[in-house]
């Protein structure tokens, strides 16, 4: 096993009346793929913006590289936030800017490159993306896969450590699904972060998991690998998984091929 | 009984922690201006959005004050026989109350709700909690520049109110009901004073503040807004509480500073 990256300990979140974590304690490993599955409305995006320092938790640790971020000052909470990248369930891109500019946004804001130097390397990521042809185009003239696309390039244009992806094919159809998918491999196998998905898409993004996170009720349950879960004799973590997926989680058993 | 005293405290806290927020909010808008880089494209962008896209409004509604402050003018001034005074009647009007006032009233609403549903829908669209994941400072980043060019913009388009409300004043009261030019002219120089002028600058420099703070607080705030639901449908109620609460709080400021200056 190799050393855990992010650890949550007894995390508990509410709004309001709703307790949507309770008591979490987590870990996530160094240089593996984490995915994180779980219904509607379970708090998958809140454990990421927890993760991100974006919310507080109302009790717990959440320690990232070994340092509790709940007690941070924003300029620590900062250096450790250029550690990751982020693709947003929606994107997040900024609607003011271009394609171009959204992706060469960290860049310009963090690193000390001349503009020569920036527009070059920007060129490079999307082109990779195969978003070359669409970098004058502003965020609402984007498709969604587009948007994802140029989203997931902004996220790596500063190499990060840990990439987090918030449903990142969701509402895709199947052939950008798979492209989307291909470019995490080979992302992932060219820059070596640790990664931590969050979807809706099971069986496939099982896949590319080393780890699986089930969310449901406020409580997270993690299986080594996906095989696991069907492996299962705890009758409790079957009900559970049951519960979280459905009947989707019962053919898992049958497709093994993205 | 509990219950109504459990929600009167709740409003209260709520209460708290919104003004709370709202200073932090003013202090670290303000501090962001002294952050390097200094982003004067920006500002210069947002000057040509908030100020100079406002000289229409601005024009239309001063010269039409300045006609409607002639002619009523006019007509009480002439019972006492001295209407003479119409120039320094319209001038003081406009210069002390309603030019530093009718612009900040116009800029709220032409700039003021757009600035609150942009950066609303920024919030709703995790735009901002991108900002901070790329550790840019949204503050630096969006609402400093803001701050400036409305700091910037409506002290001019003041002044420009001003000057061109007279100018319809003189079209009321000279041009169309015959008071003599001189006269009107004469009543200008001879009674506003530079305290009239001080009084209508401070209060400009006061109604931009509180415009753009209110309007970009509570753009950003809108997810922690109360009552006022998620989505789109909170970003257009954020937007009309911006509205209403600007215009309130200039009202208010313009008493405020008119009695403390007098
Ligand atoms: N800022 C907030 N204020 C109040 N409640 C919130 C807030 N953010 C999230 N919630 C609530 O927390 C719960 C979990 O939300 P979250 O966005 O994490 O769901 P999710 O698992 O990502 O769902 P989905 O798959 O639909 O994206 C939801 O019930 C939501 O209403
Ligand atoms: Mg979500």
């Amino acid at each position: 096993m190799s050393p855990s990256i992010i650890e949550f300990h007894n995390v508990v979140k509410s709004f309001g009346p709703q307790r949507v974590l309770d008591n979490v304690t987590i870990s996530f490993e160094a240089g593996r793929t984490t995915v994180i599955a779980g219904g509607s409305g379970q708090g998958k995006s809140v454990t990421l913006k927890l993760i991100l320092g974006l919310l507080a938790p109302d009790a717990g640790e959440i320690l990232v590289n070994g340092q509790d971020i709940t007690k941070m000052k924003l300029r620590e909470l900062n250096r450790i936030r250029e550690k990751f990248g982020v693709l947003f369930q929606g994107a997040a891109l900024l609607d003011s800017m271009t394609v171009f500019e959204n992706v060469a946004l960290p860049l310009r804001e963090r690193t000390k490159f001349k503009p020569p130097e920036i527009a070059q390397r920007v060129r490079k990521m999307l082109t990779q993306f195969n978003l070359e042809e669409h970098e004058a185009k502003f965020p609402a003239q984007l498709s969604g896969g587009m948007k994802k696309r140029v989203g997931l390039a902004r996220a790596l244009m500063l190499q990060p450590e840990i990439m987090l992806f918030d449903e990142p094919t969701t509402g895709l159809d199947p052939q950008i699904t798979m492209e989307i998918y291909r470019l995490f491999f080979n992302s992932q196998k060219q820059f070596g972060y640790t990664s931590i998905i969050v979807s809706h898409d099971i069986p496939k993004v099982f896949n590319l998991a080393d780890q699986v996170v089930l969310l449901n009720k406020g409580k997270m349950v993690t299986f080594a690998s996906p095989e696991e879960i069907p492996l299962s004799t705890e009758p409790q973590i079957v009900s559970f998984a049951v519960e979280t997926m459905g009947h989707i989680y019962s053919s898992s058993k049958m497709e093994h091929n993205i | 009984m509990i219950s109504f005293v459990t929600k009167l405290g709740d409003s209260f806290l709520y209460f708290i922690r919104d003004q709370g927020r709202m200073g932090m909010f003013l202090l670290s808008a303000l501090l962001g201006a002294f952050s390097r880089p200094f982003r004067f494209r920006e500002v210069v962008r947002q000057i040509s959005i908030i100020g100079a896209n406002s000289f229409a409004v601005i024009f239309f509604t001063a010269i039409f004050t300045g006609m409607v402050l002639g002619l009523q003018g006019y007509y009480t001034l002439r019972k006492f026989g001295s209407e003479g005074m119409l120039g320094s009647a319209v001038a003081l009007s406009l210069i002390r109350e309603l030019g530093p006032v009718l612009t900040a009233l116009m800029v709220t609403g032409r700039a003021g709700s757009a600035m609150c549903a942009e950066i609303g829908i920024m919030r709703n669209s995790e735009q901002i909690d991108a900002l901070e994941c790329m550790a840019v400072n949204p503050f630096r980043y969006l609402i400093t520049p803001k701050f400036l060019a409305t700091i910037i913009s409506v002290p001019i388009l003041t002044q420009f109110f001003n000057v061109i409300g007279i100018a319809g004043g003189y079209v009321a009261g000279v041009v169309l009901l015959g008071v003599n030019p001189g006269a009107f002219y004469n009543g200008i120089e001879q009674s506003v004073v530079n305290e009239d002028i001080n009084l209508g600058i401070v209060k400009s420099f006061v109604f931009a503040l509180l415009v753009v703070w209110i309007c970009t607080g509570k753009g950003y705030f809108v997810h922690i807004l109360r009552n006022a639901g998620f989505g789109a449908e909170g970003v257009s109620r954020a937007t009309t509480q911006a509205v209403v609460l600007s215009s309130i709080s200039v009202l208010i400021w313009d008493y405020l500073i008119t009695a403390v200056m007098l």
